[in-house]
């Protein structure tokens, strides 16, 4: 599908919208703090998100030090371990991949990709981030409460959230952590119906919705998702602040609590699990959905080849997107459901692997024949593939009813689900983070540092986690801070557990030479050039780097084709910008 | 606000019915070619407030079926006791009145801003602002007297402790709505009244050029409050 165009502008549709009138700060707050830029605003909510997902780092080192050596460390009693489950849980899915995802790559790369000069409502954008700043820091605020953060498990289950045997029950650590939530979702919603409106009704002249590059359709899905699904999220926050608070009875049944008959009755904690779950697995897509669109566009550019199936991989993001509103009960099988709507959800949870399994195929038939360049994005990228087929193919296990009742609440669970949306979107997010490097900051990366952080985290990863399904397997519960003695546990699992953390150890570390990377090529980066990988897509085709204030200079580019033109035959260069009207392309023009 | 107007749709033929639909949805620049980006962002935002009231409005179902205890009779509750015989929900058929003919006035408003009528205008939105800030005023009312006959979120005397939770939740969060909603139906009317729409002069905050679209965003939130109260309406009151 080569998308030729005519080569003057006569083809490309007028200009439908008055160009924006942009906002010029007038001081240093206004430039780099209170900024209203987006590519500004981009890098804020990234630096927030990588801190804070620092913290949820050292967390996991935590648990994994108990799990690999119990009773080893005495600071880290059953409540402290418990409340390093949950907020390492929470930060990581919400405060960190959702952030970043949508706050980070969404504000840097949208307006870039569609060929805006910024985000339509800026304003509220600005809001977004500090609305999202302050969240993070009542999460912040809630370590240092008394009683401490809370332990109730990343997925806050009621009755126990809010009773006195969980930390922070009783305490502070459950209201912070709700109020936290509640500030997260206000804030996102600011900055998701800007990059949604900047979407659908931002683009440039010629930028239809087919010439899209895939990380703005992923983003842009994972949004308009994360608008619906973040309200399921929010009412069940606001619920469970008041059973807290006011003592209504929501999600609280009639209870004994250290042998006292609490004031509570005839509340529904299922109910609570459903909308947390209508929100929590649309949440696994949001995440995902972006990973899915950048992995499409490093493997393009860098195997310079178009994108195999365009289309098939659009449609196959929003069937994506809208199947995983109604599968969010295969987290609930043995919560007690009627078997039939076990058998529901059963069957919707597998009919995603189909539209997966489309994008799988396309991204292999991207590579195959292609003139593959292994650098560190593309490695990353390569690596995220086999990852997520990893973890989607346990996906599958733990889909079907007679398979997830055994597995349910064992290692394998958190085995599988951090393979398919712990680690693999984090190889995206590195893989993206060196992809578009050289355009933020206008330098390349230390290729060597780069290459040894890719090495150590990938194969890291697999350290940790591949054992971790055998310990699922023979039945290791997933919560505990240690199981003791037990006749269904062989020895060999300790020496297993004692493994996984030295590799958690390491792989941690091994961060620590990715954040010097970034700082250090600040400075001692050499020159990157405006396009340094050749790529096609607006965002390379700034007339300075780092792009300037309103991106486009004295002129908004004008779209002539798809964002996937590579290796082109005839072409005079192995690629063709999207704004290149069409030079040295022989072929009949349209009549 | 003032960059995209449905005055900028363009000359270029359209084609008519799905194929014309499903040709502007994949077009260039935009998708809904009539829409500006306010009225696409508040729409948009609405959308996502309707999945808000859906799950309030579905954990309330939930609840009143999950809990054992009997439900107070609705009609009892929400009856006012004037001149010695018991009128069955007649404060909030009132307020319900009000509220739909807000609507009515919001809808007049629209239409007289995009006629450049100003002084009609601002009547006409401080009207439907008052009557907001009525139904805020009478459901201040309702809950007083709620409260003086004993019920609380964590319990009642008329039954199922759920009944205050979930009624003092989701009309404390549609009151909210209205309440913010008269706010900027008024700051709207302010800026009507000076002009700053003809003029085109910058918001205060965010520096962007208005125009008397906003009237027409702001009349959508307004429409979305009522209908929302509809169903409020109908699940707690008359259920």
């Amino acid at each position: 599908m080569v998308d030729v165009t005519p080569h003057d502008e006569s083809g490309v549709p007028p200009a439908e919208v008055p160009e924006l009138e942009l906002y010029h700060p007038k001081s240093w707050w206004t430039t780099y703090v209170f900024s209203q830029d987006a590519k500004t605003i981009a890098i804020q909510y990234s630096g927030t998100a990588i801190a804070i997902g620092f913290v949820a780092l050292v967390l996991s080192w935590l648990m994994r030090l108990q799990l690999g050596f119990p009773g080893t460390f005495d600071f880290i009693t059953p409540e402290a371990y418990y409340q390093f489950v949950t907020m390492h849980g929470m930060i990581m899915v919400i405060y960190l991949l959702t952030a970043l995802f949508l706050g980070g790559f969404g504000n840097y790369l949208i307006p870039l990709m569609v060929g805006a000069r910024d985000m339509v409502f800026p304003y509220i954008n600005m809001l977004s981030y500090w609305i999202y700043l302050l969240a993070v820091l009542v999460l912040v605020v809630s370590f240092f409460a008394p009683g401490g953060p809370t332990g109730a498990g990343w997925t806050l289950y009621p009755p126990q959230a809010i009773l006195s045997g969980t930390p922070g029950g009783q305490g502070a650590g459950i209201i912070l952590m709700l109020v936290s939530l509640i500030l997260f979702i206000i804030g996102f919603t600011m900055g998701g119906l800007n990059y949604v409106v900047t979407v659908i009704q931002g683009r440039t002249r010629g930028m239809t919705l087919m010439r899209l590059p895939l990380t703005v359709w992923g983003i842009f899905t994972a949004t308009v998702m994360a608008l619906l699904a973040f309200p399921a999220l929010f009412v069940a926050c606001v619920m469970m602040l008041f059973d807290r608070l006011l003592g209504t009875s929501f999600f609280m049944p009639a209870l004994v609590d250290a042998g006292e008959q609490l004031s509570y009755g005839g509340g529904s904690p299922i109910l609570f699990q459903h909308l947390f779950w209508f929100f929590g697995h649309p949440e696994v897509y949001i995440v995902a959905l972006p990973a899915f669109g950048i992995v499409s566009d490093l493997i393009s550019t860098h195997a310079r080849k178009n994108i195999f199936g365009y289309r098939m991989m659009v449609w196959a993001i929003i069937i994506i997107g809208a199947l995983s509103f109604v599968v969010w009960a295969h987290h609930m099988y043995v919560s007690g459901m009627h078997p039939w709507f076990g058998f529901f959800f059963a069957t919707t949870t597998l009919i995603i692997a189909i539209p997966t399994a489309i994008k799988v195929y396309n991204w292999v038939l991207t590579l195959w024949r292609g003139d593959i360049h292994l650098r560190v994005p593309m490695l990353f990228a390569l690596a995220f593939i086999v990852t997520f087929v990893n973890g989607g193919l346990t996906g599958l296990f733990l889909g079907n009813v007679v398979v997830d009742v055994p597995l349910s609440d064992t290692m394998f669970v958190v085995a599988h689900f951090h393979m398919v949306m712990g680690v693999a979107p984090i190889l995206v997010i590195f893989g993206a983070i060196y992809h578009w490097y050289p355009k933020i900051t206008g330098r390349m990366f230390h290729e060597g540092m780069a290459q040894f952080h890719f090495w150590v985290t990938f194969l890291g990863a697999y350290a940790i986690f591949f054992p971790m399904h055998y310990v699922g397997l023979v039945g290791v519960p997933r919560r505990y801070p240690e199981i003791g003695d037990t006749a269904f546990v062989p020895d060999s699992v300790q020496d297993l557990n004692a493994f996984i953390t030295m590799a958690a150890l390491i792989v941690g570390f091994a961060q620590i030479v990715f954040l010097f990377n970034i700082f250090w090529s600040l400075r001692h980066g050499r020159e990157a050039g405006g396009n340094p990988w050749r790529a096609t897509s607006l965002e390379w085709q700034t007339p300075t780097t780092p792009p300037p204030h309103g991106n486009w200079g004295d002129h908004v580019p004008v779209v002539y084709r798809w964002a996937y033109d590579y290796s082109v035959p005839g072409a005079s260069q192995d690629f063709i910008a999207q704004n290149d009207p069409g030079t040295g392309i022989k072929a009949p023009r349209p009549a | 606000m003032a960059d995209t107007t449905a005055n900028h749709a363009t000359s270029r033929p359209r084609r008519p019915g799905i194929a014309g639909v499903a040709a502007d949805w994949a077009s260039d620049q935009r998708a809904f070619k009539t829409a500006s980006w306010g009225k696409a962002m508040m729409w948009i935002f609405l959308l996502s407030d309707t999945f808000i009231f859906g799950c309030f409005l579905l954990a309330y179902m939930t609840a009143r079926m999950s809990t054992v205890v009997p439900w107070p009779d609705a009609s009892k509750v929400f009856g006012l006791q004037i001149g010695g015989s018991d009128v069955p929900l007649i404060l909030i058929a009132i307020m319900t009145f009000v509220l739909i003919s807000s609507s009515g006035t919001m809808a007049m408003a629209v239409n007289c801003a995009y006629q450049r009528r100003r002084g009609a205008t601002v009547v006409l939105m401080l009207f439907t602002a008052l009557m907001g800030a009525t139904f805020v005023g009478m459901q201040a009312f309702e809950w007083t007297k709620l409260i003086s006959e004993g019920v609380r979120p964590w319990g009642n005397p008329f039954g199922a402790a759920q009944f205050g939770a979930t009624f003092f939740m989701i009309t404390g969060f549609h009151g909210t709505h209205v309440t913010i909603g008269v706010i900027f139906l008024l700051i709207v009317a302010r800026k009507v009244w000076r002009g700053e729409y003809d003029r085109g002069d910058r918001g205060f905050f965010t520096s962007r050029r208005g125009d008397y679209e906003q009237v027409e965003i702001m009349g959508l939130y307004w429409h979305f409050v009522d209908l929302v109260w509809v169903f409020i309406f109908a699940f707690f009151y008359l259920w």
